[in-house]
């Protein structure tokens, strides 16, 4: 529930501070394996900077045994690793919490407060005296703090041992035989000076059975494989890049020619943003299952290809990684401000296909119902996670895959249905559901047409006029609202007569539903739903509908989701309330209870008759 | 524009190529550009190198950007896949074309403020990967859609139609392909077919990045005097550094040239580019001679034409991306797909 501070066994938080590129991510990978193996629902939340080396950087860690793992601002536990940011951290502790910290140099008392409990180990003291060379020092000082931590949270150091096993193998006994070293010289410390284990602590459970620790950009990668995608263009840009990282991981596991060893698909690092969208435009004209990955400041540079994507009807996908706009923004925060442009990307009347994954299960489930949309449609498709799913560890059930799966390559004619029509002509609506054939590009002479983004009549012609343009756009219009039918059905969960509902979207997922579960509490009641895809689908309306007021919880300033919820369907403003959060940090279920109870204050009193 | 249509019937006694056609089938829907544009001569170039290479037409795709030079894929071609896409960023479609399938023949064409202006970061990279397209870029130092404006190849006090002389330094395609590490690099003239359909050929048959920079004149905007891609200045500063021929596979080579020295390249798949009327120590394989001469003899203010360098073994996207032989799209689903089983494999690695 929402940590006021009754915190206890698996049930609290800890946030690390460490500096960037000492090697914490390893020692923060630990513990999150360790507590994940342990059988309890944990989540990882990494506070990056935009740096390689030398700024601060934190990880927050939520220990949950009912599941909730949505970030949580109140920490029981700091690991202060940190100097430069001591005043920040020790100011975050909990009343009543723990804070660790390197003893090896004195703490300022200045900054010290009386009401948490200062534990001071001197780890970097202690690694010096152990190990040699500058290195080794900085990074098993971080390991040392997940040795203290084993102490303090009952952590079992045959665990800890097992997955170093696991990491180094027997081919790397060096960097194992040191890396528990310097846990066991944490732990021998801890023990010895601290009370241990703290109330905040962990018990094994079963909560993690079938589960696995898995990030967004990971997930949609694999999604991308099992789909058949085969060429991936791409230009770096926090926080996207790891998918193509992934994707190529996995390319080269599962995709190299057992015979010659090359490769059966294309990952290339393109110039910038609009040659990566174009390569993906080309490929899929010819036929291919093309992607990019991007974030915010992509799209930007991508629009004009998308538009010619969608006008010339080219299946494409977008992955949309979002972080925080305007602009450069803030590029290692998470948002949701993409949402408004992925729907309607570039100039003159266009709409697009847009999946929200909540996690990154669906990231992968999306992925492949991306490709099939796309093809299908004849159009572009966004999938559009963001930081937080995309490069967060999130505890998610096991990815499954059904053998019988058949992509959805649409309306494709190939060489013997061409030869037995007369004539083919790219953009006639034959079967009047707004979708035309297509060919591939090399197949049949027959089906041979020209791809143009300028005006074209449904023939495929260059034209100006007035009549031929409007038929080709207005059957377009027509595609696009009929693939609302299509494209992954919201979450609903409701309860009998519940006049009021959470209407959200994306990662906001965990947290709302936490903030679910402290208003049932409350006795307050609310239905629930998590749109997964836009067009909206007559179900989203209905729900709506069904609703005297619908909070709609998102993370922008601008409200962006109830905003094309309002352009988009017929529902009036007076039922979409909203509740944003866009400070660049996960949504917390206290977003969700603050502006629940705030519209609550606001409210009018009821009238006596 | 022409306003008459050329008459569809074709006389019994055309000349067939290989697979039976003739230059009627490898042309395109009637231009619209300007009478006299050099455009349209370059166009009947195109039609008549690919149809003596014998290339099935569905079996080619022509790409294009926007502008005067981007309209023309409309023109030639027409029994073949065409994509005109956005300003500039044709390399980028072709790029991933390529990449899909690899078999098809790539016949890009652009012009000077495609390519040189809005498209110049997208011509560079395209040069760097050795994507094998043919890359036209039909240079006449103007914008002619918007009526007027100086291109970035626009020579340095080459004048206006209004007589306004251009400032700034000119990019040359040509020197800039060769400092890139393109891997062909030749210069024509839209005047000079019998000089153009064989670097044409050349360059399609040529397994990577062919980049032909053809001077071809505007003449509604940019033919009059003061201007330097006019047809008078072009025909005065013309310098042949050689003339190329191109031998498919098959052929023989017969030695019926006299005199000058003739140099051979041989290309990837047997065919064999033949230079005569060769400069003296000119070799068509030497980057840095080739940018030297034309540098040195644009400083003197010729225009140098011809096959300039070609490097026939240079390694292409695919081979960069080590990607399988057979073109992408035709692979089969399930060797693409790995399976549930390899998938439950995997997830262990997530525990």
């Amino acid at each position: 529930m929402s940590r006021n501070g009754a915190s206890g066994a698996n049930d609290f938080a800890l946030k690390i501070a460490t500096v960037n590129g000492t090697g914490s991510a390893s020692a923060n990978g630990l513990l999150m394996q360790s507590i994940y193996r342990m059988g309890i629902p944990v989540s990882g939340k990494n506070v990056f900077p935009s740096n390689i080396q030398g700024l601060p950087t934190w990880y927050e860690i939520r220990v949950n045994h009912r599941g909730h793992t949505a970030r949580t601002p109140t920490f029981d536990l700091m690991v202060a690793m940190n100097a430069a940011t001591y005043e920040r951290d020790i100011r975050e502790v909990r009343q009543n919490g723990w804070l660790l910290y390197d003893s090896s140099w004195p703490m300022d008392e200045r900054v010290q407060r009386d009401d948490i409990t200062f534990l001071g180990a001197p780890l970097a003291k202690m690694c010096v005296e152990t190990f040699e060379g500058a290195r080794e020092r900085i990074l098993m000082k971080n390991i040392a703090y997940v040795g203290v931590l084993a102490a303090l949270l009952e952590i079992d150091l045959d665990l800890i041992r097992t997955l170093l096993e696991e990491t180094f193998g027997e081919r790397k006994q060096h960097l194992l035989d040191s890396n528990f070293e310097a846990v066991r010289l944490g732990y021998d410390y801890a023990t010895e000076h601290f009370d241990h284990p703290l109330p905040v602590r962990l018990e094994r459970l079963d909560g993690t059975a079938d589960h696995v620790l898995m990030d967004g950009n990971t997930a949609a990668a694999l999604g991308c494989v099992f789909a058949g995608a085969t060429v991936a263009a791409w230009y770096p840009i926090t926080p996207s890049t790891s998918l193509v990282d992934a994707f190529t991981t996995f390319c080269r596991r599962f995709r190299l020619d057992p015979e010659t060893g090359k490769m059966r698909g294309a990952i290339i690092q393109a110039e910038d943003e609009l040659a990566a969208a174009g390569m993906v435009l080309g490929a899929a004209w010819m036929g291919a299952r093309a992607f990019t990955a991007t974030s915010g400041p992509g799209i930007s540079l991508m629009s004009e290809f998308i538009g010619l994507a969608y006008y010339a009807e080219i299946p494409s996908v977008f992955f949309d990684v979002e972080r925080v706009g305007p602009s450069t923004g803030m590029p290692t925060r998470t948002q949701q401000g993409d949402i408004t442009i992925c729907a309607y990307a570039s100039h003159g009347d266009t709409k697009h296909i847009v999946l929200f994954p909540g996690d990154p299960g669906e990231c992968f489930e999306h992925a492949v119902q991306a490709f099939d949309l796309a093809e299908r449609f004849q159009t572009p498709v966004f999938v559009v996670s963001d930081l937080d799913i995309g490069m967060n560890d999130w505890l998610i059930p096991e990815l499954k895959w059904d053998d019988s799966y058949v992509p959805d390559r649409g309306k494709v004619l190939g060489a013997d249905e061409l030869e037995k029509i007369d004539r083919f002509y790219r953009y006639v609506d034959v079967d009047g559901d707004g979708i035309p054939y297509r060919t591939l590009p090399g197949v049949h002479p027959k089906g041979v047409y020209f791809t143009r983004g300028s005006g074209h009549t449904k023939h495929g012609r260059y034209t100006e006029d007035a009549d031929d343009y409007t038929e080709v756009v207005d059957r377009l219009a027509r595609k696009i609202d009929s693939a609302g039918a299509a494209v992954p059905a919201p979450v609903i969960e409701t309860r009998p007569e519940s006049p009021r509902a959470l209407v959200t979207v994306g990662a906001c997922d965990r947290a709302v539903r936490e903030a679910l579960e402290v208003l049932e509490a409350e006795g307050q009641y609310f239905d629930y739903m998590r749109i997964r895809g836009f067009p909206f689908s007559r179900e989203v309306v209905e729900f709506l509908a069904a609703h005297e007021v619908n909070f709609v919880i998102e993370q922008n300033r601008d409200a962006q989701l109830r905003s094309l919820l309002l352009n988009e369907t017929p529902i009036g403003k007076g039922r979409l309330a909203s509740i944003r959060y866009y400070g660049g940090y996960p949504m917390s279920a206290h977003h969700v209870l603050d502006g629940v109870r705030a519209h609550r204050e606001s409210e009018p009193e009821p009238v006596a008759p | 524009m022409t306003y008459i249509a050329k008459p569809r019937i074709v006389h019994p006694g055309l000349q067939k190529n290989a697979l039976g056609l003739t230059q009627r089938d490898y042309e395109g829907s009637m231009s619209t550009l300007c009478a006299g544009c050099g455009h349209d001569s370059i166009t009947a170039a195109l039609v008549e190198a690919v149809w003596e290479l014998d290339i099935p037409p569905h079996r080619a795709a022509k790409l294009s950007g926007i502008g005067c030079s981007s309209k023309t894929p409309a023109y030639f071609l027409g029994q073949s896949h065409g994509f005109n896409s956005v300003h500039g960023r044709m390399p980028a479609i072709a790029t991933g074309a390529n990449a899909a399938n690899r078999e098809l023949v790539y016949i890009g064409v652009s012009g000077d403020g495609d390519s040189l202006s809005i498209g110049l970061g997208q011509l560079c990279h395209a040069v760097r990967r050795n994507l094998n397209l043919l890359y036209l870029v039909e240079n006449n130092g103007v914008y002619g859609l918007t009526k007027g404006q100086f291109s970035a190849s626009a020579d340095v006090g080459s004048t206006s139609k209004r007589g306004v002389p251009n400032p700034q330094p000119p990019i040359d395609p040509v020197l800039l392909g060769l400092t890139l590490g393109a891997s062909f690099v030749a210069r024509s003239f839209s005047g000079d077919k019998e000089q153009l359909v064989p670097i044409l050929k050349a360059g399609i048959t040529h397994p990577g990045f062919a980049l032909v920079d053809v001077i071809s004149p505007c003449v509604t905007f940019n033919d009059h005097e003061g201007s330097t891609k006019s047809y008078a200045y072009t025909r005065l500063h013309y310098s042949e550094l050689a003339a190329a021929d191109f031998v498919p596979p098959a052929d023989e080579i017969t030695a019926d040239y006299e005199g000058g020295e003739v140099r051979q390249v041989r290309m990837h798949d047997g065919s064999i580019v033949r230079f005569r009327k060769v400069a003296e120590d000119f070799d068509p394989t030497d980057r840095q001679g080739a940018y030297v001469y034309v540098r040195e003899r644009l400083v003197a203010g010729e225009v140098v034409t011809g096959l300039l360098y070609i490097d026939p073994e240079a390694s292409d996207l695919h081979s960069m991306l080590d990607t399988v032989e057979q073109p992408l799209v035709e692979l089969p689903f399930d060797e693409l797909c790995p399976g549930s089983g390899e998938l439950s494999k995997l997830m262990k690695l997530f525990q």
